[in-house]
């Protein structure tokens, strides 16, 4: 119940943004999440932004899974 | 049957469609050479073998990136020669006008077509024209039948492919699906995804030459290279396992997928052929066909197995397995 | 940006992840994956065959489209058989059977349903169609009925009034709380719906630990996500120390998207709800407040319809309790499959019976 993918504002005006992936570009609204700016990954569903994506915690995630195809 | 009306699913080149074939087509006119339901009848003319095909478009938007209705209309058709083993030579068209079509639209789709036929070596020999009631057509629909002599020495048919043999697409798959997708749901496209409709005729020679030994040669239009792989495994009889790290498909068309919940694999491609030859061949076929601008990303993306008749695997990035099933109807987005 | 997705290392990742799951899980356990969106992943990826015989993955009732009752749809095509409405919807709900029919059915016939990939575009459409009534079918679960809200909101703004919404959003922790109490249910983890899970945040699952003693760990949607989230599931049954996890953290924060959970409680409150093959479950839907009712379609324009109680062997109701695997259903793969549909379970793209059927659990003998 819940088609989301990440992708990037590339412009705002508004509360409309519009989100960038590869290369594939859409108006969304930025109701749901109103201080996200242009330069920010967002997850995009039904033509919202409904969540933030945090960089650094998607680097975490790599390294960890990394670490652990090493030990296991 | 259930349905007691058509419904779009029935078009679309799916179950649905297959259903359509063989219950109602089929009964009616069932000879030896219909039911081998490929996309083109092989006879035996006066001596020569010639093949014969036939195909209707009614493709919306008319005009889009990379082609127009009427450039679809000579390459589907030159295609479907093509993947009988032909050599298309002369073609048939039928258009039906509605009522206040621009004519400018008709001059530009009517020039697309003579350029494609040019390209494809083809005459347009005869036709006709009908114009019915504002509201009858939705602007214009063009059929068009074709012929062409089967190169002598090659044997193109589904009974022909067998286990051992690897499977091969000529390029990136998707791309004329998502092209025509273009402003649906407010996607905006870059400039750089474009319909790939392209006769495939010149490059098939070419192949063919090289390795008259090719077992079979399709398409993957309606329904994508699921439908047509699905097809191919039950009327040969065999199993088609596929890899999915080694499916192309283009990053911009991934992402329209990802938006909308679409599988690459079932979405229409009008300038690529999937080949099925025995793997030995392979080398020889991918090194001619990197060398045609329509076969310049060909790789390898399964092979041809006595396991599983008539159904399709995919061996998936992680290591797992599923089947590539038969579609029902055209995609539609999701939220789920 | 996300996990590796295309290489020899994801292989790898996967076989460590499922080497680790093998060690720590030395008993059969039980493992449900709540959300729909997560049935199609599982077996898109196809974990089932990689996962050790021990380790049991049955779907649950997240699938919006399967826990929707058939008066839903009757309603919804009477409304689209209006020359009047235009119905809009998600595409997840054309083939859905209703009492006697569904909406894909009804479009055949001329009725003007049009599908949208956002609710948002239904207001484009009721600003070019002044005289019509445009209809939303508004479903889903939490990460969807925000959406919903939002909409009501812009459209209240945009001072337009022909646009309703026929509402039938669910939310998920009553649900599982219905579950956990039925004892044909054993369940021994769940992998927590990671969008869902965006907008609300893990808080509302804390029950699942505290009251169930139950394993749950929030879950991305790509494959190796899946994987690490079952791993991390087998690691709280090993040390016997539930808790509520999270393997979405790039997505999911503790406290979900607060933005997003006002604008729904602005437009919508809680109501009991009817869960097809469940029952009706307290506070489990949503309902339109009264001060929005000028937007809710069954206020504005009561439809009532017969809905008329189908007599079936389909066993929907247990496969979306995760009782039985889809496989255990007389229907399935004969009477019922994907292109003739009886039971909900088998239209929506990833409700269990249709998963398990067009991803080949129980017809796909490859290699096995």
């Amino acid at each position: 119940m819940c088609l989301a993918v990440p992708a990037k504002i590339i412009d705002k005006k508004d509360q409309m943004a519009v989100v960038e992936v590869n290369s594939i570009q859409r108006q969304v609204s930025l109701m749901l999440l109103p201080e996200a700016g242009i330069g920010d990954f967002v997850l995009i569903h039904a033509g919202f932004a409904i969540q933030a994506i945090d960089e650094e915690e998607a680097n975490l995630t790599n390294q960890l899974l990394r670490e652990m195809n090493g030990i296991a | 049957m259930e349905h007691e009306k058509i419904c779009l699913a029935h078009g679309s080149g799916g179950k649905l469609s297959q259903e359509l074939v063989e219950q109602i087509i089929l009964p009616a006119f069932g000879n030896p050479l219909l039911n081998e339901l490929h996309d083109g009848a092989s006879v035996n003319m006066a001596g020569t073998n010639v093949a014969f095909t036939t195909d209707s478009y009614v493709v919306k938007p008319l005009f889009f990136a990379g082609g127009n209705i009427g450039k679809l209309a000579v390459c589907g058709t030159v295609n479907d020669l093509a993947m009988t083993g032909a050599v298309p030579r002369y073609l048939s068209v039928g258009l039906i006008l509605e009522e206040g079509f621009p004519m400018d639209d008709l001059r530009k789709i009517v020039e697309s077509m003579r350029l494609a036929a040019k390209e494809a070596n083809v005459l347009i020999v005869t036709g006709d024209t009908k114009v019915v009631n504002k509201g009858a057509a939705d602007g214009i629909f063009i059929n068009t039948a074709g012929i062409g002599d089967i190169i002598p020495g090659s044997h193109i048919s589904p009974k022909c492919v067998k286990s051992g043999c690897d499977v091969i697409i000529s390029g990136y798959i998707g791309d004329h699906a998502t092209t025509i997708m273009a402003g649906r749901h407010e996607l905006v496209l870059p400039a750089t995804l474009q319909s790939d409709c392209a006769p495939l005729s010149g490059l098939v020679q070419q192949m063919l030459k090289v390795v008259p030994q090719i077992a079979a040669l399709r398409d993957p239009t309606r329904g994508g290279v699921a439908a047509t792989l699905n097809e191919i495994a039950e009327q040969s009889k065999t199993g088609i396992l596929l890899q999915e790290n080694a499916i192309p498909v283009r990053a911009e068309v991934q992402g329209v997928c990802e938006i909308l919940g679409f599988d690459p694999l079932y979405l229409a491609n009008e300038g690529k052929m999937l080949v099925f030859a025995d793997a030995k061949y392979t080398e020889t076929l991918l090194d001619v066909m990197h060398k045609h601008p329509y076969g310049k990303d060909a790789c390898v993306i399964g092979k041809v197995t006595n396991e599983s008749i008539g159904q399709v695997g995919l061996q998936t990035n992680i290591g797992g397995i599923r089947i590539v099933d038969m579609p029902i109807g055209g995609q539609i987005p999701r939220i789920c | 940006m996300g996990l590796p997705k295309n290489n020899n290392e994801t292989k790898e990742m996967a076989q460590s992840l499922i080497r680790e799951i093998d060690r720590l899980i030395t008993k059969p356990v039980r493992l449900m994956e709540v959300c729909g969106t997560h049935t199609v992943a599982i077996f898109r990826a196809g974990i089932r065959q990689l996962l050790p015989p021990q380790v049991d993955l049955v779907s649950g009732p997240g699938c919006p489209v399967c826990v929707t009752p058939d008066e839903y749809i009757d309603k919804a095509i009477a409304y689209a058989s209006r020359k009047d409405v235009i119905l809009t919807t998600f595409g997840d709900m054309l083939r859905v059977p209703g009492s006697t029919s569904s909406l894909g059915e009804v479009k055949a016939t001329g009725a003007d349903i049009r599908v949208v990939y956002s609710p948002l575009e239904s207001l484009t459409i009721a600003a070019q169609n002044p005289h019509k009534k445009i209809i939303f079918l508004a479903v889903g679960f939490e990460t969807t009925a925000p959406t919903a809200a939002a909409t009501v909101l812009a459209t209240k703004k945009q001072n337009l009034t022909n646009l309703f919404l026929l509402s039938a959003h669910k939310i998920v922790p009553p649900a599982l709380k219905v579950l956990l109490a039925d004892p044909a249910v054993k369940i021994d983890g769940f992998l927590l719906p990671g969008h869902v899970c965006a907008i609300t945040g893990e808080r509302p699952f804390d029950f699942l630990p505290k009251t169930y003693h139950m394993p749950a760990v929030v879950a991305g949607f790509e494959p190796l996500d899946i994987l690490r989230t079952i791993y991390r599931l087998a690691k709280q049954i090993h040390d016997d120390r539930p808790a509520v996890e999270n393997e979405y953290k790039w997505i999911v924060k503790p406290d979900g998207n607060p933005a997003a959970r006002q604008i729904l409680s602005e437009v919508y409150e809680p109501t009991d709800a009817v869960w097809r093959g469940i029952g009706t479950i307290p506070d489990s839907g949503l309902q339109m407040k009264d001060q929005y009712s000028a937007f809710d379609a069954q206020v504005v324009l009561p439809m009532v319809t017969k809905t008329i109680a189908k007599k079936t062997a389909c066993r929907c109701g247990e496969v979306l309790r995760g009782i039985i695997k889809p496989t255990a259903c007389q229907l399935f793969g004969k009477d019922c499959v994907p292109e003739h549909p009886i039971g909900a379970c088998m239209v929506s793209v990833e409700g269990s019976c249709a998963a398990w059927y067009k991803y080949g659990s129980g017809r796909y003998t490859y290699g096995t």
